[in-house]
């Protein structure tokens, strides 16, 4: 079994689920969205442990004259990730299935090919092909939100999309330009395969440009401040099943860019741009923490926590150190389990006070929905990375990372994880305790949404008792990406290596 | 007078290659066939044989031209050369010829002008494209130039009763006239500066530095290249010399519309190609750097432009101004790659051009305001087969994955980049984000907005002289306020209100179907376009 059948299913099984008679539509989809888990489960069963290379390799010539390879492959770095989206999806998708869509086909259509354009993206292994699934799953989400959103949901789109492809295509004139300058270089023929491409380093003034290029368009996807201008109106007017996973996994496809793409290619102007990437950071873990604090509406709080997660996702990407980076490997996995039920249980909150999604309207609904509130309260302390929980290794790892490489830097990032803990308990007590609020009628959780979040909640339990399952997994892999980052970094500025002289890497 | 007959006699013509010349022949002879059926007074066959006539010119054009493929000759004493890039040029006039008659099939137009004249016409110009394309001559050149824009001018005027189609054709009259007056000025300069009208010769004068003073030294032929480049680009409506092309596109006959649109704009491209990429490779360093410029400027203003259209027309020609700068670039570069890149842009441009405009056309026959953003309104719901060839059309001229507007952009970023040419492949990425603005504005119209009423459906044929407003009449269920919710309106029923004009939407599918299969596999393109690199015969 290869893995074009993992990431082609989901298409597959939408285009299949077309053809049924209207109300089958929705579970068919869910009920094959499984089997696509099983797939990714059997991947994950039947992965080597202790390898950094590459492993269910598929490599076809794709275009033979742009030299772009149909590669896809899996290692440490994007095996739990896969895992992840196909849980995350098969949630989502339970999740949609117990509601009435409009024109349900156009939905489920859209599903499955995000789903297979985000499974794309992390399995690819030539930076066109990435960046062809990269671009690609940005269109379903565009009818997604366009079509069954909610609010001013037109202009929410139109910006999400705008914002998202000005950073793609930016980053295609840099992976054009990446190819091109190798070839150059090595004289050989023009290649996008990444480990083709990792085998040479780039001019130092090539990658700083590059590097910029890439950048811009992993921080608009995930968002970053500042360029998290679509953020506020296009995560408010998606529909739930979609932000969930937009916020889920989507996002995480930029930050394991950093991780696939930027740090082995452009390991100078990692290095080069450290700094100011940290305090990128920085400023998003304040502003988001700052901004899920303050607001009232429960979504919004969630996805302000979102941006603050995200940053310290990459905060450990650019610690450039082995605990940092894996940490954040780890929170990729830890956030993504979070946040998708997060939005569930905010909307079941909100069914349950009228249709608001403002906290205000809340409250009072544990009373009556105890084991709702349960699993709100679990989903919240692995939120603020309560000691125990597997977030809490993620942002201990990422901590220590940082605290090896910019000790100033971690000091502040510490800030965050105390405000996590203010704005997820804010969420959970306003939300669930207080007063109770106006047009609160509670009742406790029902099968259209325990089918989504109880899941999820039993995977976020079993990683808090056994983290090394993904770290055990990710850890070659993560050494491999940031090896030559790591070089870079220990000669220093000023001894640079020679440009352009090849440098062997640990990986393949 | 038996001294003329004589001297006719005696008089030789060149020699003449008619194997090779078997494509214009097609265009040419197929011309005057239909031009003389269309006389005949029956209504059968004035509007099923002559169209199908016109079809099937075009497709003998196409076979004679896959027959001659990879035979590349120089006929009519080296007047013009029918080379694989000829050849392919020929196929995209002919499948783009092939596409208007299809559109126009049912159309106002070749009604009110005669469907002999019109359909008679639309050959003429291809033939005059196809002569201006594999011209290796500057008097064939300007042949050509001037076969495929006069038949133009009329075509663009052919719905004689509608104001703006009159207008639409003076205008281009006039435009156009004065670009084929720099155009003949500049290539006479240039015959003067190196005493030669072949392209091979003008090409061995420049690069053997047998010109006073040098290329960059020579007034004259300096002024020569840019008068030609000035000239060339009024017919690609490359900018500042554009300003013709939405007023143009919007007034016309919308099929006529589509072929400017797409031919016209790949003859001048091909022209482009072989003038400047052949005669005139000698000077690159010349011409390049204004080119590179007038590329620039064309992404960013056509794209900017297009933002606040609200005629699709306007829009697409808009839009077109901009894709033709991205052609353009590969143009400058001058390499194998920046060729096949732009001829591989061609084709890209053709499929998605005419998915876009086969639904304008197929709108436009049912309801007067068709042309506008606004008739799009919940396409989606009411006529899916129209909705996806026009969403498939946007997303790919926008550049979307899985189209063949990406694998094209794709490509010409990579030529400029290794032709060291990055700023202008910065500006072209500048152009396609700014190109999202009007792209997605329409998809959203599509999928997004609930459908608005129909002001009454227009009998057969398009907007004539349009019904006044108070014999608007919503169609059954087409209330002005319609909730969202309740758009909901997919079924056999509204597909089958938008397959009566078969033929359109059989246009507008086969072109998305197109745009998607290229952008999957590219490579039978990629095969063509290489081909055509080499018949420029560029050693690099």
């Amino acid at each position: 079994m290869t893995l074009s059948i993992l990431i082609w299913l989901p298409l597959a099984i939408s285009l299949v689920a077309c053809l049924m008679p209207r109300p089958l539509v929705g579970r068919f989809a869910a009920v094959g969205s499984l089997v696509t888990l099983g797939i990714a489960i059997s991947f994950l069963a039947r992965f080597k442990l202790g390898h950094a290379g590459l492993q269910f390799v598929t490599d076809e010539v794709w275009i033979s004259a742009l030299g772009i390879h149909y590669k896809l492959g899996l290692d440490g770095l994007n095996v739990a990730l896969v895992v992840l989206t196909t849980v995350l999806f098969s949630a989502s998708l339970a999740w949609a299935s117990f509601r009435e869509w409009p024109r349900p086909r156009s939905f489920y259509f859209h599903f499955g090919l995000a789903e297979s354009a985000v499974l794309g993206a992390f399995c690819a292994q030539d930076l066109a092909l990435f960046i062809g699934f990269f671009d690609l799953m940005l269109i379903p989400f565009y009818f997604l939100t366009g079509m069954w959103g909610s609010g001013d949901r037109v202009r929410a789109t139109t910006k999400l999309v705008i914002y998202t492809l000005v950073g793609s295509f930016f980053m295609l004139a840099g992976a054009v330009a990446t190819g091109v300058l190798v070839s150059n270089q090595t004289g050989g023929s023009l290649t996008f395969v990444l480990s083709a491409l990792q085998q040479v380093h780039l001019s130092h003034a090539s990658q700083d440009w590059i590097f910029l290029c890439f950048a811009v368009a992993f921080l608009v996807k995930m968002p970053l401040v500042p360029f998290h201008g679509w953020l506020a109106d296009g995560y408010k007017s998606m529909p739930i099943p979609a932000v969930a996973v937009f916020s889920g996994v989507v996002s995480k496809v930029a930050a394991y860019g950093f991780l696939r793409i930027v740090l082995p290619l452009f390991p100078y102007a990692s290095v080069h741009f450290q700094m100011p990437m940290l305090i990128i950071c920085l400023v998003s873990i304040m502003w988001g923490t700052l901004v899920a604090f303050t607001t009232n509406d429960a979504r919004m709080v969630v996805a302000y926590s979102s941006v603050a997660q995200l940053s310290f996702i990459t905060l450990g990407i650019f610690a450039l150190k082995p605990t940092g980076d894996q940490g954040a490997l780890l929170q990729m996995v830890n956030h993504g389990l979070v946040t998708a039920p997060l939005f569930f249980i905010v909307a079941a909150a909100a069914t349950r006070a009228g249709g608001s999604e403002d906290l205000r309207e809340m409250g009072g609904i544990a009373f009556r929905a105890p084991v709702l509130a349960s699993l709100a309260l679990i989903v919240a302390l692995a939120t603020l990375a309560m000691p125990g929980s597997s977030n809490f290794i993620g942002e201990f790892m990422i901590l220590l990372g940082v605290f090896q490489s910019k000790t100033a830097v971690s000091v502040i990032a510490f800030l965050g994880v105390i405000g996590a803990a203010y704005y997820a308990l804010r969420l959970f007590i306003t939300a669930f305790h207080n007063r109770v609020g106006r047009s609160v009628t509670s009742r406790d959780v029902v099968l259209g949404e325990g089918v989504a979040i109880v899941p999820i909640v039993i995977v976020i339990l079993v990683l808090a008792f056994y983290p090394q399952f993904g770290l055990r997994r990710s850890e070659p892999s993560v050494r491999a990406a940031i090896a030559s980052a790591q070089i870079q970094a220990a000669s220093g500025h000023a001894l640079n290596v020679a440009a352009g002289r090849p440098l062997r890497v640990a990986s393949r | 007078m038996s001294a003329l007959v004589l001297a006719a006699a005696h008089l030789k013509g060149p020699h003449i290659d008619w194997k090779a010349f078997s494509p214009l022949l097609c265009l040419g002879g197929g011309g005057l066939v239909v031009l003389l059926v269309g006389l005949f007074r029956p209504a059968v066959v004035r509007e099923k044989v002559v169209p199908g006539l016109a079809v099937i010119a075009f497709a003998l054009t196409i076979a004679a031209s896959i027959w001659r493929f990879h035979h590349p000759t120089s006929i009519i004493a080296g007047a013009l050369s029918i080379d694989d890039l000829s050849l392919e040029l020929f196929m995209l006039f002919s499948v783009a010829g092939i596409a208007t008659v299809l559109m126009s099939w049912r159309a106002v137009a070749p009604r009110e002008s005669g469907h002999g004249e019109y359909f008679g016409l639309l050959l003429f110009s291809a033939l005059g494209m196809a002569t201006f394309v594999s011209a290796q001559d500057l008097i064939t050149l300007f042949l050509g130039i001037e076969l495929l824009s006069i038949p133009l001018y009329i075509l663009c005027a052919s719905e004689t009763r509608r104001e703006g189609s009159l207008e639409s054709g003076l205008k281009y009259l006039i435009v156009g006239s004065v670009g084929s007056a720099t155009l003949v000025y500049g290539l006479s300069l240039v015959y003067g500066a190196t005493g030669a009208t072949a392209f091979s010769a003008i090409g061995q004068a420049m690069s053997a530095n047998k010109l006073s003073g040098g290329v960059l030294g020579n007034a004259m032929v300096l002024t020569g290249l840019g008068l030609t480049i000035v000239g060339f680009a009024f017919k690609a409506s490359v900018a500042p010399f554009h300003q013709w092309t939405p007023d143009v596109y919007e007034g016309a006959p919308t099929p006529i519309t589509a072929f400017m649109a797409t031919a016209t704009k790949a003859a001048a491209m091909g022209a482009f190609l072989r003038f400047f990429d052949v005669a005139a490779l000698g000077a690159q360093n010349t011409w390049a750097p204004l080119l590179a410029t007038i590329a620039a400027i064309t992404m960013i203003v056509g794209n900017s432009g297009a933002l606040g259209q609200t005629s699709l027309k306007r829009m697409l020609g808009y839009s077109g101004v901009g894709q033709a700068g991205y052609m353009l670039a590969g143009v400058v570069v001058g390499t194998r790659l920046g060729i096949q890149a732009t001829v591989f842009y061609l084709f890209g441009y053709l499929f998605m051009n005419l998915a876009a405009f086969a639904v304008v056309v197929c709108e436009e026959h049912e309801r007067p305001d068709g042309d506008y953003l606004s008739a799009l309104s919940g396409l989606g719901a009411r006529k899916p087969w129209l909705a996806w060839p026009m969403t498939i059309g946007m997303l790919g001229l926008a550049g979307i994955p899985g189209t063949i507007g990406f694998i094209g952009k794709f490509q010409l970023i990579s030529a400029l980049v290794s032709g060291d040419y990055t700023w202008l492949a910065i500006v072209l990425v500048i152009g396609s984000m700014i190109s999202l603005g009007y792209y997605l504005r329409v998809v959203a119209t599509i999928w997004m907005r609930p459908p608005v009423a129909v002001p009454v459906v227009a009998s057969r044929g398009g907007p004539g002289p349009g019904p006044g407003p108070g014999e608007l009449a919503p169609i059954a269920g087409g209330s002005v306020e319609i909730e969202s919710g309740e758009w909901d309106v997919e079924g056999p029923g509204a597909a089958g209100a938008s397959l009566r004009y078969i033929e359109v939407v059989f246009v507008a599918v086969a072109f998305a179907a197109a745009t998607i299969f290229f952008g999957i596999f590219p490579s039978p393109l990629f095969h063509l376009a290489t081909h055509a690199a080499n018949a420029l015969g560029l050693s690099f």
